[in-house]
């Protein structure tokens, strides 16, 4: 046995196994887990989106329609349907993990998850109607 | 069918060598033998120096979890068949110090688990002349499946959290302190509040989901984890709105 190996019974000398920096290539559920957790930036972007839209508004019906045209280069629709890409991985994600979280009684009885999952794509649904709605409506 | 396949085995013996190695060795493969049933072939034929923990043999102990084709699994439950053609590659379970061959030291996951307190509290015991602590089968269905748990650390190997962060306090530990959480008996909620909603309790999990694909049991450690991060919200809130106690 040599020097540099000492092990004795009551220390051991363990082996770490460093993760690898390409751990997330490893598995489809962990390069899903990475795209999800990406998708926080499209997120943000979408927010600041609609800042920039607000202000162009505020500033009058000029600066609105430089931000119409601004939005419509390629570039710009390229990154907003991208991000609506994330958005919606985001929603889907969170639509799964709902089920999970909430546990919903009724009469005493637990509701089922797919009933709970189905709820939260009723509200979508709901939403996505009263905003078409109100952009077709106005 | 085939008669035998190979099994490369992951060794590491620190009085020699710095890092792991693999031995190949051919075994048969009846139906009926699982991984298990190949290591335990060249403990008692080839080699008597491969270490590896088992007991039960029946997915009940929670001992013989590795690393099989790089997917955690409890060697016993694991069919040679499954693989085909082989080679069927035994690891020690990830994400964990291996101590030899096999076996990893699992001492930091004991000592998570007895952080959350996983047995029933009582601010004060009835006296025994009011006799047992009844449940109905509703109040036991609120818990039953995360009693499931047999401790195996599958979900620590497969949780990239835990490999990242080794301080996150893991799937099995908040599964099995919801386990306790839920039961009508037990009044130990905020004490194990204190340890799960620190940022290294359920905040540290973002969801990945893979402790409850592996999970022999079907304890569903990833929803456990869901579940109480809006149980602790929702008692932040409460607490924010209502200092004084609703």
């Amino acid at each position: 046995m040599g020097q540099r190996h000492a092990y004795t019974e009551y220390h051991p000398r363990w082996l770490r196994r460093p993760v690898s920096t390409y751990w997330w290539l490893q598995k489809r559920s962990y390069f899903a887990f990475i795209l999800r957790e990406a998708s926080c930036i499209f997120v943000a972007w979408f927010v600041v989106y609609l800042l920039m839209l607000v202000r162009a508004v505020s500033e009058g019906e000029m600066s609105y329609r430089q931000f119409l045209s601004w939005s419509a280069s390629p570039l710009i629709l390229l990154v907003n349907l991208v991000s609506l890409l994330f958005i919606v991985l985001h929603a889907i994600t969170f639509f799964e993990a709902a089920p999970r979280a909430m546990v919903v009684h009724v009469g005493g009885r637990r509701v089922p998850n797919g009933f709970v999952g189905a709820a939260h794509y009723l509200g979508l649904l709901a939403a996505s109607v009263i905003v078409v709605w109100i952009l077709l409506g106005a | 069918m085939r008669d035998s396949i190979t099994l490369q085995v992951a060794r590491y013996r620190p009085e020699q060598e710095s890092e792991a190695t693999f031995d190949e060795h051919e075994v048969p493969c009846p139906k009926e033998w699982v991984v298990l049933d190949g290591l335990n072939h060249i403990k008692d034929r080839i080699d008597g120096t491969l270490s590896y923990r088992w007991s039960c043999r029946m997915g009940i102990c929670g001992s013989c979890g590795m690393t099989v084709n790089g997917e955690p699994k409890l060697t016993c439950a694991t069919f040679l068949s499954e693989y085909g053609r082989g080679p069927v590659r035994v690891e020690p379970l990830r994400n964990f110090p291996v101590i030899r061959d096999l076996i990893v030291d699992m001492g930091d996951f004991m000592r998570k688990l007895v952080r959350v307190k996983p047995w029933i509290v009582r601010q004060a015991e009835k006296p025994l002349s009011e006799g047992e602590y009844r449940q109905t089968p509703e109040e036991l269905d609120d818990y039953k499946q995360f009693s499931m748990c047999i401790t195996c650390m599958l979900c620590y190997a497969a949780c990239p959290i835990y490999g990242l962060d080794p301080k996150f306090i893991g799937p099995a530990a908040i599964a099995l302190a919801q386990r306790y959480n839920l039961d009508s008996r037990d009044e130990g909620a905020s004490e194990r509040m204190e340890v799960l909603s620190e940022h290294e309790g359920i905040w540290g999990c973002t969801f990945v989901g893979e402790c409850t694909k592996v999970c022999p049991k079907h304890v569903d450690p990833a929803g456990a984890i869901q579940r109480y991060k809006l149980t602790a919200a929702v008692e932040s809130m409460k607490s924010f709105f209502m200092p004084r106690g609703a």
